[in-house]
């Protein structure tokens, strides 16, 4: 069953290459614009073989790592603080309902102003746009602490910290690592965009630098490679959730069926 | 009278206790990037008139929604053939991931070059990068429906249209929902960037225009503006979600209840 489903979703994909090879070359698009498959595959080559490549792949990871980091961190301690409080919860529950759904890109201009092009830049739009989808997870986790376990902790003497340590952190980490994980999709897309727009070193600024000198090929293998990277952080990130949780009930009930 | 009096006490009191901070920090700043914020108050009637509004905000909402609604379309009607086949999901799950993970603002150089700089090219690449929550969140929400009721609408010989709008899209509405509320910042996102990658009117034109011109008092109205919109966006979407999900979430309360 699994096996066939592989074979399958292998089919699928050689079908989109082909179909992305096909398309151009029967003249249904000009080629100028979507270029076969094969080209882009060359393209990339290419790519892979510049050092300069490699540079912009491992600043764009730099901003995306310390981005991420950064907003994790800040989530975390963030959203336990406002949650072990009394009375903080509600007295900030307005302030952040209205402060999630604000664009990080509105930053752009003033992070151009303050910071040009530099890292600081990508990480001011990073950190704001990973930061609540941390704070939140981190919100709904705490609330889902059982009363129960809570009180019985509570009679058995244990204090603040030791309540955080050993009740609220193992019912609210498989939130926390969903926020984590939905926080890393977020930090690529707004560590790319950044490049792209401000200049900022990394791939999105070499995608912008094809695009100006109208290198179409390599446009799409840088494409091409930002969607690797996205599919691999992906799945990174949810092998070290899986990882993380191998304790929880819902990941040893997968692995029993 | 007192717990209503206490809970408009905490809505309010951290917003005021920090438009005031912020208010009294910036008072005499002479900061050319961080104005006071009493300049940038007074900025704002002057900035946004009834023009501006017409001339930039107007289209870039219409922007938004006419990308979105495509997206939440497409999104839909595929997700539902992808989630009801099983072979079908097999062959197109992985390149749907693939498509997925390609970061959205990427795509506008390319549809830049089939679609030009014009309102096509944004509403297409404001489509084309909401459209894969929605598109994957239908697959899952489809295939998740309970087989018990689906046997149950075919031995009552609930078939077709009648079937898929009361059985299948009812319930995988929340999961529908799940990914209409990503599509929406993804919307907003890449509605602000477009513009400011090639647009001659548009809220995020309008910034890099105040900002590459130093008139940044102006530019921080732009920012509370496209927080307000945020903010009403989500507002607006938070209503309709209670609206046509108003029997799930009255489902979920009462099986709680009665644990």
């Amino acid at each position: 069953m699994k096996g066939q489903n592989a074979a399958l979703g292998a089919a699928g994909l050689a079908a989109f290459l082909a179909l992305g090879e096909a398309v151009p070359r029967l003249g249904l698009v000009k080629e100028a614009y979507f270029p076969p498959t094969s080209r882009i595959a060359d393209a990339l080559l290419d790519e892979v073989a510049d050092s300069a490549f490699w540079t912009a792949l491992g600043d764009t990871l730099t901003g995306w790592a310390l981005g991420l980091a950064i907003a994790s961190c800040a989530g975390i301690v963030v959203g336990v603080l406002i949650s072990v409080v009394p009375h903080l919860r509600e007295a900030t529950a307005s302030t952040i309902e209205f402060l999630r759904p604000i664009p990080s890109v509105a930053l752009i201009p003033l992070a151009v102003l303050l910071y040009g092009s530099e890292l600081r830049s990508v990480l001011l739009l990073v950190v704001y746009a990973s930061f609540w989808q941390v704070l939140i997870q981190v919100l709904y986790g705490v609330q889902d602490v059982d009363p129960v376990a809570e009180e019985t902790a509570r009679s058995y003497g244990l204090g603040t910290w030791a309540r955080i340590r050993h009740v609220l952190w193992p019912t609210a980490l498989p939130y926390v690592m969903t926020g984590v994980r939905l926080a890393a999709a977020v930090a690529l897309i707004l560590a790319i965009t950044a490049e792209l727009i401000i200049g900022a070193p990394g791939l999105g600024k070499r995608i912008g630098v094809a695009q100006t000198s109208q290198a179409v090929p390599e446009m799409y293998a840088l494409i091409v490679v930002t969607g690797v990277l996205g599919l691999l952080i992906n799945v990174g990130a949810r092998t070290v959730e899986r990882r993380a949780l191998a304790w929880h009930q819902s990941v040893r009930g997968e692995v029993a069926v | 009278m007192r717990r209503l009096l206490l809970r408009v006490v905490f809505v309010l009191a951290l917003p005021a206790l920090l438009v005031a901070g912020w208010w009294v920090a910036s008072d005499d700043s002479t900061d050319v990037y961080w104005p006071p914020l009493r300049t940038i108050l007074e900025t704002f009637p002057d900035v946004w008139t009834s023009d501006r509004l017409e001339d930039d905000v107007l289209p870039s909402v219409l922007r938004l929604s006419g990308g979105y609604a495509l997206a939440a379309v497409v999104g839909v009607a595929l997700g539902t053939v992808i989630g009801s086949y099983r072979r079908v999901r097999a062959v197109c799950e992985p390149v749907l991931e693939f498509l997925r993970a390609v970061p959205p603002p990427v795509l506008i150089p390319v549809i830049m070059l089939f679609a030009g700089i014009g309102d096509t090219m944004k509403v297409t690449v404001i489509a084309s990068g909401c459209v894969w929550p929605i598109l994957l969140n239908t697959v899952e929400g489809v295939r998740a429906v309970d087989p018990v009721m689906a046997e149950t609408a075919r031995s009552y010989g609930i078939t077709g249209a009648s079937r898929l709008r009361t059985v299948v899209l009812r319930s995988a509405s929340p999961q529908i929902f799940a990914g209409l509320r990503q599509a929406l910042s993804i919307a907003i996102i890449l509605m602000v960037i477009s513009e400011m990658f090639a647009a001659s009117s548009g809220l995020g034109f309008t910034i890099v225009q105040f900002q590459r011109s130093f008139a940044i008092p102006d530019m921080w109205t732009g920012i509370l503006v496209l927080g307000l919109l945020g903010f009403l966006l989500s507002v607006v979407f938070q209503l309709v979600e209670r609206r046509a999900l108003g029997w799930y979430h009255g489902l979920r309360a009462s099986t709680r209840r009665s644990r």
